[in-house]
């Protein structure tokens, strides 16, 4: 199987495309392949995006048109509600532990399994990534079992073997631990999808260069400083990228894992406080902004980080990758 | 060097560990998982934590929606998906970059962001409580994803093998459908894995779609099944082994096509 390559190095085919071969009229060929697909896109993902900023403005329960206007008093209500102002927080700290412990322990273990002589890399990253096809529901009860606070859960019984004199933690019932547990889970299933996108990276990296640095006198480590990491820039940004757009659209995970984010909102985030106090409520409108806060947030971070960050990297990097990466 | 390996078989221990209690607790008894919650089996291995979910009519159930909907989203997903990304790819036509940059912004927001108005259009499409109602929106929110990677791979063929297809009197349907798609083999799988493991494992829109409780798919039947027996642990671990089984047996077959997907052809197998 060959596997296919990314954008620029290969769209020059289409730009010096032979013209003594025109392909005729397509128009009949061009509109019946856009329709089906561009139509259902944009049924169910512009159309609801563009009506929950109109949603947002009204007081509505969802029944019947919406009619009682409130201009911006949903968002006054979202803002000055402090339940929502720690669900930001909560997950701003989140994004920020993903950003410095989940990422660098994917790119250590990314240098330890994809580079040099390893018996075994295809097993170890087998298991060091498999957690990333399970399900969010599936996860959360799993480690609903090993948080769990008897002394014989697997996590508590670990720690006492470790620390001498260890007293058994109630992982998701005490306010000060469960958001650092649900940080625990999180790393769990995903940072193993960062690590494969590192060996990515790692792989496009020519080895001569690397051995040329040792053949000089480089140390290992000065190896991986000088050279190995400034070329797994690209990937390292789209990684950063990822990370942050995925922490602030958290939802199943934390949800079933702490009880609708519990307790008493301790870990409540962002998407699961729209569910909460939008959807279960009956509060339509009220949900509605919580969305659009959502994706503005998630909007000009992107225009922001694509604009300074990555725009160096066009082209370079790996074809965007959706999805819950935190 | 020694201490590379014991470092990864730690770790790769440590992975493991939750996946350990639920299989070791589902073939034990209740009882003995709450005096241990993490141990080998004391009074012999106990199948039927299994059999009183196999024997059960709502996990066959499940097991037929989820197969459904799985099914569903990831065929027409890879139809729609490839035949926008051959648009984008390869038919040159007036406003191409601006429909295509319209399709991008989907990146940017997944179905969880937008459920509220995804529930609002689903109903007055009249599609609540039927399984189209999850299968659409699921294809909707994936096209972008798929129609990148497929993009990518479109044009990464030679027009030269295009142009000899027109001398041998193709039309432009039929380079696609005869030339194109058969070489796109290994994209179509990649994308495919990609769309399985999303739509197996989609809860929320179901939640919010899926009304009568025999249409639900597994990630709301195992919920269901927790509400119920809830404090009979071991059982509940027997469905989560139950689930788990799948979706390994789903990644060792596929692991090339699923990391060829996520990373868009720079990782080989």
């Amino acid at each position: 199987m060959s596997a296919f390559r990314v954008l620029p190095r290969t769209q020059t085919n289409t730009a010096s495309r032979n013209k003594q071969f025109p392909q005729g009229d397509n128009s009949l060929l061009i509109v019946l392949f856009l329709l089906p697909g561009m139509l259902i896109f944009f049924l169910f993902v512009l159309m609801p995006i563009s009506q929950s900023v109109y949603f947002s403005l009204y007081d509505w329960n969802g029944f019947g048109p919406p009619t009682d206007f409130v201009g911006t008093g949903n968002y006054e209500r979202l803002l000055n509600h402090s339940v929502f102002q720690d669900s930001v927080w909560h997950s701003f700290t989140l994004m920020s532990l993903s950003l410095l412990i989940q990422l660098p322990m994917a790119l250590g273990l990314a240098l330890l399994v994809g580079r040099g002589k390893l018996r075994g890399r295809k097993a170890f990253r087998a298991f060091l990534f498999l957690p990333y096809v399970f399900s969010e529901v599936i996860t959360a009860i799993m480690w609903r079992y090993v948080l769990s606070p008897d002394n014989g859960a697997l996590l508590n019984s670990v720690l006492a073997a470790v620390i001498p004199g260890y007293e058994p933690i109630g992982w998701l019932a005490r306010t000060d631990v469960v958001l650092f547990a649900l940080f625990i889970v999180l790393t769990w299933k995903y940072f193993g999808f960062h690590m494969i996108l590192y060996m990515a990276g790692l792989q496009n990296i020519p080895q001569d260069l690397e051995d040329a640095a040792r053949v000089d006198g480089a140390k290992e480590r000065d190896v991986i400083r000088y050279i190995t990491l400034p070329l797994l820039g690209s990937t390292i940004r789209l990684t950063i990228f990822l990370s942050v757009v995925g922490s602030f659209q958290q939802f199943v995970l934390a949800w079933v894992l702490t009880s609708e984010g519990g307790p008493v909102n301790a870990s409540q985030l962002i998407a699961t406080y729209l569910y909460k106090f939008g959807i279960t409520q009956f509060k339509l409108g009220y949900g509605s902004a919580v969305a659009v806060v959502l994706f503005s947030i998630a909007l000009v971070f992107s225009i922001l980080y694509q604009r300074f960050v990555m725009r160096q990297d066009l082209g370079t990097g790996i074809a965007p990758v959706k999805g819950g990466a935190v | 060097m020694f201490l590379k390996y014991a470092l990864l078989i730690a770790l790769c221990l440590v992975i493991m560990g939750p996946v350990a209690t639920a299989i070791l607790g589902s073939i034990r008894t209740t009882g003995e998982f709450m005096t241990t919650p993490f141990g080998l089996p004391q009074t012999g291995i106990h199948w039927e934590n299994y059999t009183s979910i196999l024997d059960s009519g709502p996990f066959w159930n499940s097991l037929k929606n989820s197969l459904f909907i799985t099914l569903g989203v990831t065929f027409l997903n890879i139809g729609l998906a490839s035949m926008l990304a051959f648009v984008f790819s390869r038919v040159e036509f007036r406003g191409r970059g601006l429909v295509f940059n319209i399709l991008l912004l989907g990146l940017l927001f997944p179905s969880v962001i937008a459920i509220l108005p995804i529930f609002i259009q689903v109903r007055s499409l009249g599609l609540i409580n039927s399984l189209w109602g999850v299968i659409l929106p699921l294809v909707a929110f994936g096209l972008p994803t798929s129609v990148v990677i497929l993009r990518t791979f479109f044009m990464s063929v030679p027009s030269e093998l295009e142009d000899a297809s027109y001398i041998d009197g193709c039309n432009t349907f039929g380079f696609f459908w005869f030339i194109l798609l058969p070489l796109a083999r290994p994209a179509l799988v990649s994308v495919a894995t990609l769309q399985v493991i999303a739509s197996w494992n989609e809860y929320f829109l179901p939640l919010i779609v899926l009304v009568d409780d025999a249409l639900w798919p597994l990630p709301l039947g195992i919920m269901q099944f927790q509400g119920q027996y809830g404090t009979d642990y071991a059982r509940v671990m027997a469905y989560v082994t139950l689930l788990i089984i799948p979706a390994v047996l789903f990644y060792l077959f596929a692991e090339k096509y699923i990391v060829t997907g996520l990373t868009g052809g720079e990782l080989k197998g």
